[in-house]
């Protein structure tokens, strides 16, 4: 088993068990725990496929900052020390019957896509032809070192088959809808804190 | 002769495979298990070190000794001491604790601060994983630290962990946003992620080429970087979630032995973390700072690459700048340890309102200020650098051998060619500090690329 296989493995095991360790355990708290650990491994799996960029961010913004603000909901909002979530025996089923029907049918989708020709499929529907060799100052695909490659993307021009073309010709980047989104969350996160203030009931004493 | 052979190979694991003959994957393993060694002996040396300096400062400042007599007059060995002690002492878990939670709360404190160090260089070349965005992952790791923390107020089952756990949780995720945007502003001078890449633009004579002279913005910056850095690790005068006089002992109340002090080695080890990171961030790195010197270290490490044999030259070059960025990380350390035992704590709602009240609205206009100055400096001036003498930072970028220069050492000046193949070059100026007439044409290139993007 090479090195890369035994990674991948150790890594995919620690995600799925960390899954169904949320899922199983009771204590909220240690199911959040469990949840760093899936998302966590599932970063790993990332820098696995050599998407180093996608798998910092991974880290940064999944674990450094969705379980830790779930984490904060539940020490904020709790009724008591070690908040227990009990499942009964048939909501267990329906869950597991859910999630196994959810498996077959994407272990089926998965395994029906032919992926050699995804790539030169959506090169080909850009209207460009697809470079598989290597560009100057970009790292090929699969070999780490991906954040040029993403940048120069984020402003439209792909390293895979913008650069390098004769024609200097650029595609639409992923900027904008980026910097909409951005805008999207800001609105949300001041909408959220407006709502959730103390709000003053009438005829109390001022603030001091 | 092993010892000229382990320094014929660039890497360790060119070592393995080239002189030994292992098999890639076996050489990569065995470098990552040596890798690995030396981080956890620095890990563990670190903390002792400056927990020694920690008390022989904290008494001078109060006018006392400190340790006097474990290994020699000035207690060299009460670190080792104290270890040993508390390796001794009773492992308990309190009754009302989440054991699990809480037995594991101090290693996710050590494994946040301890993988961080892993893109951490201390010389050129001589770092574990040379992650091209070094940087980004160092902050994406400082941010697992929160967890430790939370789970071990939120675990010890007792109301002072607690209160503890939730400030210092709110703290340090509050002053991860600073301290993000104060780390990106040297980034922007430079316009590269990587660490070691930051480092060696910095070299020359320290008034022209450290960061932290680069413009005006850097140098507030590095200020604000320096504070917001105290407050992350939960140094005085930030330090509440430790404080000793208000909540027995914060989040580590219910903690003894080996446990506890799995805290303090975290916080120790990040401590040197952001200082050596502010070092190579803002002051210069492994880069001395004084001009000719640093010339002949730099051609020392040049003179062996691409190379076999043993060359001292670039040995010697790295193991200086080694001893460069240590000296320059103890400093700030030592900084951190003389601002604690200066200055009075702050209060909750103190920290909390200089974080999101004044030093978020600071480090937003430092950086809008820093992405703007090479704008109004070639508006005004027309140079593209504050001191004649310096190269701009985009020459400085493509004549060193890295990423950016394509392929490895090369001195060759590279003018963008009439050919396709540049084009990622020409784009990818445009953003880069290079001088006026190249931003001429740069220009000239996203013109057209936006006329292009409205027709399409």
């Amino acid at each position: 088993m090479s090195q890369a296989a035994l990674l991948f493995w150790l890594f995919a095991i620690a995600t799925c068990g960390g899954a169904l360790a949320v899922v199983i355990s009771q204590n909220v708290v240690r199911m959040a725990f469990w949840l760093i650990v899936s998302l966590g491994s599932m970063s790993g799996l990332f820098f696995l496929l050599h998407a180093d960029f996608v798998a910092t961010t991974q880290l940064l913004v999944y674990v450094g900052g969705t379980v830790v603000l779930l984490i904060f909901g539940v020490m904020l909002t709790a009724s008591g020390p070690y908040v227990q979530i009990k499942t009964s025996p048939a909501e267990g089923f329906l869950g597991a019957a859910v999630g196994v029907m959810l498996l077959v049918m994407l272990i089926s989708t998965v395994t029906r896509v032919d992926w050699s020709r995804a790539t030169r499929v959506s090169a080909s529907v850009s209207g460009r032809e697809f470079r598989a060799g290597p560009i100057h100052g970009f790292n090929k695909p699969q070999e780490g070192n991906t954040s040029r490659s993403i940048g120069m993307a984020l402003l439209g021009a792909r390293p895979d088959t913008d650069l390098g073309s004769d024609d200097g010709r650029m595609g639409t980047g992923y900027l904008l809808p980026f910097e909409i989104v951005s805008v999207h969350l800001l609105v949300v996160l001041i909408g959220a804190a407006y709502l959730a203030r103390a709000k003053r009931r009438a005829g109390s004493a001022s603030e001091g | 002769m092993i010892m000229p052979a382990i320094f014929a190979a660039s890497t360790l694991g060119g070592y393995f495979s080239d002189v030994h003959g292992l098999s890639p994957a076996w050489s990569m393993g065995l470098a990552a298990v040596i890798h690995v060694i030396f981080m956890i002996s620095l890990f563990g040396v670190i903390p002792l070190f400056f927990i020694w300096l920690e008390r022989k400062v904290s008494a001078r400042i109060q006018d006392r000794l400190g340790p006097t007599r474990v290994g020699g007059r000035f207690g060299w060995l009460q670190g080792l001491a104290d270890g040993i002690k508390l390796i001794q002492k009773e492992d308990l878990v309190p009754d009302a604790a989440d054991s699990m939670l809480f037995r594991l709360a101090p290693y996710l404190v050590c494994i946040a601060s301890f993988t961080a160090f892993m893109v951490l260089p201390f010389a050129d070349g001589w770092v574990a994983v040379g992650a091209d965005i070094g940087l980004f992952v160092i902050l994406a790791i400082l941010s697992l630290e929160v967890f430790g923390i939370i789970l071990a107020g939120y675990s010890s089952g007792s109301k002072w962990s607690l209160f503890g756990g939730v400030r210092e949780a709110a703290q340090m995720v509050s002053y991860e946003i600073p301290l993000a945007i104060c780390a990106i502003i040297p980034v922007i001078a430079v316009g590269s992620l990587n660490l070691g890449e930051l480092s060696r633009v910095q070299s020359g004579w320290f008034y022209s080429n450290w960061l932290l002279f680069h413009d005006p913005f850097t140098f507030i910056g590095f200020f604000v970087y320096f504070t917001v850095a105290t407050a992350g690790c939960k140094r005085a005068p930030f330090d509440l979630a430790e404080a000793e006089s208000e909540l027995v002992g914060g989040f580590h109340t219910e903690y003894s032995g080996m446990r506890w002090s799995f805290f303090f080695m975290g916080e120790y080890a990040s401590m040197f973390l952001v200082s050596v990171l502010a070092s190579i961030l803002f002051l210069g790195g492994w880069n001395t700072g004084i001009g000719p010197l640093d010339d002949a270290l730099v051609a020392g490490r040049a003179s062996s690459a691409g190379a076999g044999g043993f060359v001292a030259a670039s040995y010697l070059a790295n193991v200086i700048g080694m001893v460069v960025i240590l000296v320059k990380g103890s400093l700030l350390v030592f900084l951190q340890i003389w601002v604690r035992w200066t200055f009075p704590r702050l209060r909750i709602d103190q920290v909390m309102t200089t974080c999101l009240k004044y030093l978020v609205p600071m480090s937003c206009f430092l950086f809008l200020g820093a992405l703007m100055w090479p704008v109004l400096l070639i508006q005004f001036t027309g140079r593209s650098t504050l001191f004649e003498s310096s190269q701009s930072i985009g020459e400085k970028l493509r004549s060193s051998p890295g990423i950016l220069s394509g392929d490895g050492v090369s001195d060759v000046d590279r003018s963008s060619d009439g050919d396709g193949e540049s084009d990622g070059d020409r784009v990818f100026e445009a953003g880069l500090n290079d001088g006026a007439e190249r931003r001429q044409s740069s220009t000239d290139v996203s013109s057209d690329a936006d006329e292009n993007r409205s027709v399409v």
